[in-house]
């Protein structure tokens, strides 16, 4: 099943396959997958474990390769991009959120937020830089080192860092799943805010119905495919739909 | 408990390949070492075995000394025949065996290392009386012919039928070489060399035309053993002389010369030792990181019911495992190391035949032990900080060892360095044999002082050393400095192991080039003589080369001197007791009519008019040390026998002219036959010097190995021979360098494992390859030069607090080569850089999902 979007797409994926092993062993993590992510949308990924839904945001953001297939983020196909060139897309025009581990231990929040920058030796834009901390309510943590915020708190200052060089798209990959729920709530109303306010285009891996229903749009994958694509998500809907492949599951 | 032990260290075999790297290569040079002593003590022992008959019989002299200055102690012919005619005898010959007759090679120099005896000897056709065995031609029968060894015959370049130049104390003998022989099995003595003469010949050249022979060798009839032979010969030869039976005399030959031997020995076992210390410190750092990336396993461990001793022991129980495996490599490759030391040995001479490898399980069992001890007690800190994680940490996400404060190591650091700096000023401030142990003592202290202390150095010089790099390198170089200073413990263990290896290396250096600036000093201050006139191992040359020399025109003043060795007493100097041999002395002779002109001496009281023959004088710190004063009987035991002294003058110490000394004629009056060791030359005063010591070059070609040289080419001479020492000790230093330079590829490899998932980050972010490449080489380099530094102020204040101690004794200046230690640091800071290669590469390799997605 394929999924268009009319408005434009920040990324996409066209007839993505991913698959590990060979013979009898051979696993499709992906199987032909095609995917747009709209720009200025927050677009959350579901499915049960082993679905495929990680390996497709990681290929999608270039950090794994797909066995075949094609995956582009603006005008750019990132299947004929070298690491030197991955490297500078990541850098400037991707940003990354992931489960757990977000933060260098050594640099203070703030020089975390700003790591992105620093490596490519650009300054900040310092109006932008102080809406952002704003945002994630960071301001009078800024000097703190990592193991003295909560995880609520770090994970923030990984969204701050995510959207610091205005990227194209972001990446979040389970971005909630070690947080307390008022911690989550928090982290995903940041996504969402920008979403809606800046225009930031977001990608999120979940298994979450909860972090699911703060998206504009859910993906649903089951065995490598896509099963289903549900607009302006709740969270009893996404359960609902949720429960099915369970359901399903235990009977195959 | 010990499976688990046993599947961790399969599966972290990689994380201690360095390890077990480390202290293979110890192990290995000691056992290795050991092997080596052990081959060299069974070469000897057989090679005496074969060539020594069944009864022995030497002179018995007062006091045999090193036998310098070219005392020939001598048995009287009529005893042979005596000898000949016990009835246990079968046969009895006479040996005349010395030091001193140089082989001249076909370059016209002379052969064999400097220092290493020189034999003269008289030849034997029958092979049960002589330990020599024609390989070529055949023995000497005339007063014109001459045998060599075969060493010297290939070194030299000289063939049977070839007419050689032998140059003896008493004179040069030029002779037909008609053949070449071995010693026994080995191709020549232990690296000595050896020419062989007619009898009659070798008394003339060893002994000044003396009939006596220097040994007396017997050998057994049938059925009488070598201890009813001896009993035999004592009965009929007087009491001055020495009988052994073949077996006793052998076991002494070879010992003797094994023990001048193991004095490398014993500094390559030191080195060895070092090399393990520094070793443990990789030891501590891995396990220490093996624990803390295993800690929520081993908390696991302790939350299903394993005690806190369980847990150290099982970590014990694999450091014991690495130990020993290592260990039993090590031992492996010391075999390798013996043929490195063969090899290294041959270099100078020492041929050592094909005696197999001696191998005693008394060196696998030392080697075994010391690494096992090593790496236990190494791993037993971090396996007691294991045994204290508690077991709610396998519960929790974020679980790591509970750091501790280091202000504990802050205390006992700083005391252990504070007590160092004490004793070491203590030993200055005292001075002497007593003040230099203190020094030592001091010296450990401060070093193991500061292996404790600085964990808490680690950040703030790690700080301060990388201030520059966030300018220079931007994020990268802010990384690479907080990841220096972000363990400190184990940054600091890091550098400690090339700490040691560095204030060694810096101490030695500046100790060397102290001693050299204190001699140069000397030889301005208290040589008067335009020219040095001596052989370069300090061997007595013949008389007749002063005279020449002082027939020459130009020539002012010719002094001599020479030195040897006694036996000392004196009112104020204890009696021995027991079995305690009396104290030695090195005793120099003087011209007290000349050596005014040509050594400066400063007298504090009494002067060298009163230096008669039956007079001494010794420098002030000796007569303090020995609480002689003016008027004092001193008593000498040469080889010869005893003579009494009167001291009558007292000088200051003058660089290396310290000590007692008599007049030349004393030392010939009480029977010890003399070359000159060295002749000062004073010139005319409008000599033209560069012609004058043509002249003096003119003479010294008919007497090869005796050079003449001016103070500028002495001074040089001096500094080359203190260069080559150190560069061997700072080669033997090398292997623990090594072993602190796999100490930082170690720490670097373990930390980018343990970062996998930071550097994943990184790199999901935005970072290059290079630039986290860039980050380990920084922090590599932050750490080398944190250890190089430390090193480098310890080794300064050791070899200052050495040469202030030793200050009295000649070595007075104090110099410190600035730009060699710079150099050092900036060895260490690329030696910093090549060891972070394999990790950084590594680190860079990193697959970015892999990394972020590893636990």
């Amino acid at each position: 099943m394929s999924v268009q979007s009319n408005t434009i797409a920040a990324a996409s994926a066209s007839a993505l396959s991913k698959i590990y092993g060979s013979g009898e062993a051979e696993v499709r993590a992906l199987d032909g997958v095609s995917v747009d992510f709209a720009q200025g949308r927050f677009t959350a990924i579901m499915g049960p474990s082993g679905s495929g839904k990680s390996t497709l945001m990681h290929v999608c953001a270039g950090l794994d390769d797909a066995t075949s297939g094609t995956v582009s983020i603006g005008e750019t196909n990132l299947t004929t991009l070298n690491d030197g060139d991955l490297t500078r897309l990541r850098r400037d025009r991707v940003g990354f959120i992931f489960q757990s581990f977000n933060l260098v231990p050594t640099l203070t929040a703030l020089e975390n937020i700003t790591l992105p920058l620093d490596i490519a030796g650009r300054k900040p834009d310092q109006q932008w830089l102080d809406q952002l901390i704003d945002m994630v309510g960071m301001r009078d943590r800024l000097g703190n080192k990592p193991n003295q915020l909560s995880g609520g708190q770090q994970q923030r200052v990984a969204a701050a860092r995510a959207l610091v060089t205005r990227p194209e798209i972001i990446f979040a990959d389970e971005p909630t799943g070690n947080l307390d729920s008022r911690a989550g709530a928090e982290v995903l109303a940041f996504l969402r805010e920008s979403a809606d306010t800046h225009g930031q285009t977001v990608v999120m891996v979940t298994h979450d119905p909860t972090a699911a229903s703060y998206a504009h749009r859910v993906i649903f994958l089951a065995d490598g495919q896509i099963v289903d694509d549900m607009d302006d998500p709740t969270a009893e809907r996404v359960l609902e739909r949720m429960k099915g492949f369970d359901a399903k599951g235990r009977r195959s | 408990m010990f499976r688990a032990s046993w599947r961790s260290l399969v599966q972290h075999k990689l994380r201690l390949v360095l390890s077990v790297l480390a202290i293979m290569l110890s192990v290995g040079f000691v056992v290795g070492t050991l092997i080596f002593t052990d081959t060299l003590n069974k070469t000897f022992t057989d090679l005496f075995g074969q060539t020594t008959t069944d009864v022995v019989v030497t002179p018995k002299t007062d006091f045999e000394g090193l036998g310098l200055a070219g005392e020939v102690p001598t048995l009287d012919p009529g005893l042979l025949d005596e000898i000949a005619q016990v009835p246990g005898a079968a046969k009895a010959g006479g040996a005349v065996f010395a030091d001193g007759v140089a082989i001249i090679g076909a370059d016209d120099e002379p052969l064999g290392q400097p220092g290493a005896p020189q034999f003269g000897s008289n030849w034997s056709d029958d092979e049960e009386l002589t330990p020599y065995r024609l390989v070529d031609g055949t023995g000497p029968s005339t007063a014109n012919e001459v045998a060599i060894d075969s060493v010297s015959a290939e070194d030299g370049q000289l063939e049977v039928g070839d007419t050689i130049r032998l140059v003896a104390p008493t004179g040069e003998v030029e002779a037909e070489l008609v053949g070449v022989f071995r010693f026994g099995t080995s191709g020549n003595l232990a690296g000595a060399t050896i020419a062989a003469f007619d009898t009659e010949t070798a008394q003339n050249v060893l002994l000044d035309g003396g009939q006596g022979f220097t040994e007396i060798d017997v050998v057994a009839a049938e059925g009488v053993t070598q201890q009813q032979l001896a009993d035999e010969v004592t009965a009929v030869a007087d009491p001055d002389v020495t009988v052994q039976t073949g077996e006793e005399a052998a076991d002494q030959a070879a010992s003797d010369i094994t023990e001048a031997l193991s004095f490398f020995n014993v500094i390559l076992l030191v080195f060895a030792l070092i090399a393990l210390f520094v070793g443990s410190f990789l030891i501590l750092n891995t396990f220490s990181m093996l624990i803390s990336q295993r800690t929520r396993e081993l908390a696991l461990l302790r939350a299903v019911g394993a005690t806190r001793g369980q847990v150290t022991r099982s970590i014990l129980a694999e450091s014991l495992a690495v130990g020993a495996v290592s260990s039993v490599l090590g031992c492996a490759m010391g075999i390798g190391v013996v043929y490195l030391l063969r090899w290294f040995f041959g270099t100078f001479g020492l041929d050592l035949g094909s005696t197999p490898l001696q191998l005693e399980p008394r060196t696998f069992a030392i080697g075994i032990f010391l690494g096992v001890a090593f790496t236990a007690v190494a791993a037993w800190f971090p396996a007691r900080r294991a045994s204290k994680i508690p077991p709610v940490a396998a519960l929790r996400d974020d679980a790591t060892l509970p750091a501790k404060a280091l202000t504990l190591r802050a205390l006992l650091g700083g005391v252990q360095m504070l007590a160092g700096a004490g004793v070491l000023v203590a030993g200055v401030a005292s001075g002497g044999s007593s003040g230099a142990s203190l020094v030592g003592l001091g010296v450990l202290l401060l070093l193991t002082g500061t292996i404790t202390f600085s964990p808490v150095l680690a950040t703030p010089v790690a700080r301060g050393l990388g201030y520059p790099l966030p300018r220079l390198f931007g994020t990268v170089g802010r990384l690479a400095v907080d990841n220096a200073s972000r363990q400190p413990r184990r940054s600091a263990a890091t550098a400690s192991a090339l700490m040691i290896g560095l204030a060694l290396v810096t101490a030695l250096t500046i100790f060397a080039s102290s001693i050299t600036a204190s001699l140069n000093a000397a030889i301005d201050r208290v040589i008067g003589a335009e020219f040095i006139v001596a052989t370069d191992a300090q061997r007595p040359f013949p008389r007749s080369v002063a005279n020449e020399i002082e027939g020459l025109p130009d020539v002012s003043v010719v002094s001599r001197t020479t030195f040897t060795e006694a036996q000392l007493a004196a009112d104020s100097i204890p009696a021995p007791t027991g079995a305690e041999e009396p104290p030695t002395t090195f005793v120099g002779t003087v011209d007290p009519s000349t050596v005014a002109d040509v050594i400066n001496l400063t007298f504090s009281a009494g002067d060298l008019n009163d230096l008669t023959d039956d007079g001494v004088i010794v420098d002030t710190t000796t007569a303090s040390n020995s609480d002689l004063e003016i008027g004092d009987e001193v008593e000498f035991t040469f080889a010869s026998g005893s003579a009494q002294f009167e001291l009558v003058g007292l000088y200051e110490p003058a660089g290396f002219f310290t000590g007692y000394a008599i007049t030349n004629q004393a030392l010939e009056d009480a029977g010890v036959r003399i070359g000159d060791t060295f002749g000062y030359v004073r010139a005319a005063d409008d000599a033209d010097l560069d012609a004058l010591k043509a002249s003096i070059e003119g003479v010294l070609t008919s007497y090869p190995g005796v050079i003449v040289q001016s103070q500028a080419e002495l001074k040089e001479q001096v500094q080359s021979n203190v260069q080559t020492l150190l560069s061997v000790m700072i080669a033997l230093l090398g292997l623990a360098i090594v072993i602190a330079i796999l100490g930082i590829v170690n720490t670097l490899f373990l930390s980018v494992l343990e970062r996998t998932r930071e550097i994943g980050m990184l790199r999901a972010v935005g970072t290059s390859r290079w630039q986290v490449r860039w980050m380990v080489v920084l922090e590599s380099v932050v750490i080398a030069v944190f250890g190089a530094i430390l090193g480098v102020v310890l080794g300064v204040i050791f070899a200052g607090a050495l040469q202030r101690t030793l200050a009295d004794q000649g070595i007075d200046v104090l110099a410190i080569p600035w730009p060699v230690l710079v150099l050092y640091l900036v060895i260490a800071m690329s030696v910093g850089a090549l060891a972070a290669a394999w990790p950084a590469r590594r680190a860079a390799r990193l697959d970015v999902l892999t990394a972020i997605t590893s636990e």
